[in-house]
């Protein structure tokens, strides 16, 4: 089966985003930029997919600026085998996004599509779930595990709860979570093939996708700070603080 | 202006989280209707009838709605949703399952986990792991909101006497079936609503010693947490992850223990009112957020706050 991959150039996980002074947004200049970890998931997820002989091509798609050609690269370079930007201006709310997906989703035709199942920058958790919609196919979020049985697919997801295990029509939508797999690190003879790999450039206009979006980001501030603590020298004044000052047990 | 809230139900009544979510649309202002969809629902309709400021409970009752479903769920939301300004759900997994799927039928954008309400049309929501707070404006028709529960204070459970109307629409997409469900079983609080919460990192070493914690929470009454180091680890199960794109917890009090505080884990604890890290790395970022820290090795120092608290 073809599998389509979604993946997102995101700050990298380990950088703490500073506020713009203009509270117009967070200064992204010279900062780390990643593939989202999630995204990274889904890609190893379908690569495995592959080596099980359960998939026969991968393709990566992205749907944002330039650059994100970059983590196109890093994906094929762990194992995808041909690459699709949709290039976009950076901000897209997660509408568009599933619009533009929907539409590389109509010329392509996969039988499953893998995304994670939230970019770490803009936290919405709903890409995976819009672009079931717009496709009108079923969706196994938040997976911990996923199995092709004949043509059906067996989710297991990770709810509140624990776990549930969902059969899913093909075709249909994953969302990854954190424990579905480690993904490997791309090796050098990997990613020097990669850079040969084909990669296609489209534009939400010629997909004939509307990126208009309902909502508006009015501002954005640092959050409120909390206080500066004190360290205890032993358990006894712990239990003290906690008694007598914080007054919460 | 009238709000629909999607309420979570759990054992036979509605979930605490379904509290909060009411409470947010109470901010927003205008009649809030409840609805409870799924199968043999009636007395969990019956629990959402008297929640404090609720107008009307619609109660759908249908095999297609039984475990909650989202390609079932949705298309009953989105036929619902034209008599509503709003369209409330928490944020828990089965909301962040249905409402992207709603928000996409109805050709709007979601508004994700917000933690105010500024007005009708704006709210706040944190994005980059709390590290920077969003205010978004939503022009929509229909607005679709998940709610954090930590941002709102629960409504009370009793004391409304709202209508209970049952919704006859049935929708099953026949894409996906339910298969099987391995819920975790405990007697301690549930962790997004406890008023204390005991959490692990990979400090604790092993599985077996989480015990110390165990026996820690039974004695002051609270949930026990882990970061996601512990839960990758293989040390407790996912349902106890506190982080990002885990659970999010405010409880009065939060015990962290072998926690290192990377700023995944920060964002899903750090609006506790009072912070407690214990840990033997002086260093350790967590004591940047800790109203107490204790340097010390965490299975000398378990057992003795165990003793006397």
């Amino acid at each position: 089966m073809k599998v389509l991959v979604a993946v997102k150039r995101v700050v990298d996980y380990n950088v703490k985003v500073r506020v713009k002074a203009d509270n117009s947004g967070v200064d992204l200049a010279n900062v780390k930029m990643s593939m989202n970890p999630f995204c990274e998931i889904a890609v190893e997820e379908a690569v495995r997919l592959k080596e099980k002989g359960v998939a026969t091509e991968i393709v990566v798609v992205s749907v944002g600026p330039t650059t994100a050609q970059e983590q196109l690269r890093t994906a094929l370079a762990l194992g995808a085998d041909r690459a699709i930007l949709v290039e976009a201006a950076d901000e897209l709310n997660s509408l568009a996004v599933a619009k533009a997906l929907k539409a590389v989703v109509d010329k392509e035709q996969p039988q499953l599509v893998i995304l994670g199942k939230q970019a770490i920058d803009s936290d919405n958790n709903q890409t995976g779930q819009m672009l079931a919609a717009l496709t009108g196919y079923a969706q196994g979020t938040f997976a911990s595990k996923v199995e092709v049985a004949g043509d059906k697919l067996n989710v297991t997801r990770e709810i509140d709860g624990g776990l549930q295990t969902v059969a899913l029509n093909l075709p249909a939508i994953v969302t990854t979570d954190l424990r579905l797999n480690e993904p490997r690190y791309a090796s050098l003879p990997n990613i020097m093939k990669a850079k040969k790999k084909p990669l296609e450039t489209l534009t939400p206009d010629a997909l004939g996708v509307s990126l208009v979006s309902t909502n508006k980001t009015l501002k954005v501030e640092a959050p409120a700070a909390r206080g500066a603590g004190i360290k205890v020298k032993s358990v006894a004044e712990l239990v003290e603080k906690l008694k007598n000052e914080a007054k919460v047990i | 202006m009238t709000i629909l809230v999607v309420a979570e139900y759990e054992n036979g009544a509605v979930a605490p989280s379904t509290l909060n979510t009411v409470a947010a649309a109470a901010k927003i202002g205008g009649d809030v209707h409840v609805l409870v969809a799924g199968q043999n629902v009636g007395a969990i309709g019956e629990s959402a009838a008297k929640i404090a400021g609720v107008a009307k409970v619609l109660v759908a009752d249908n095999a297609a709605y039984a475990h909650a479903l989202p390609e079932n769920v949705a298309p009953l939301i989105v036929e619902l949703a034209q008599g509503y300004s709003h369209v409330l759900a928490p944020a828990t997994t089965n909301g962040k399952n249905t409402l992207p799927r709603v928000a996409a039928l109805l050709d709007v954008d979601q508004i994700s986990e917000i933690i105010s309400v500024e007005s009708a049309d704006t709210f706040k929501r944190p994005i980059y792991a709390g590290n920077a707070i969003a205010t978004v404006q939503s022009s929509a028709s229909v607005k679709v909101i998940t709610v954090r529960t930590t941002g709102f204070d629960a409504v009370a459970a009793e004391g409304g006497t709202a209508a209970v109307e049952a919704v006859g629409a049935a929708h099953d997409a026949g894409i996906s079936a339910f298969v099987s469900e391995e819920l975790a079983k405990s007697d301690r609080p549930e962790l997004t609503a406890a008023k204390i919460v005991v959490s692990g990192g990979r400090g604790m070493g092993n599985g077996d010693n989480f015990s110390h914690l165990y026996s820690l929470a039974d004695k002051l009454g609270a949930a026990v947490g882990a970061s996601r180091a512990a839960v990758d680890a293989g040390f407790v199960p996912n349902d106890m992850q506190v982080g990002q794109t885990g659970k999010i917890v405010a409880p009065q009090l939060y015990i962290a223990v072998g926690i290192s505080g990377a700023i995944q884990h920060l964002a899903g604890m750090k609006d506790s009112k009072v912070i407690v890290a214990i840990n033997k790395d002086e260093e350790a970022p967590i004591f940047q957020v800790a109203d107490y820290g204790l340097v010390a090795d965490l299975f000398e120092a378990v057992p003795e706050l165990e003793k006397l608290v």
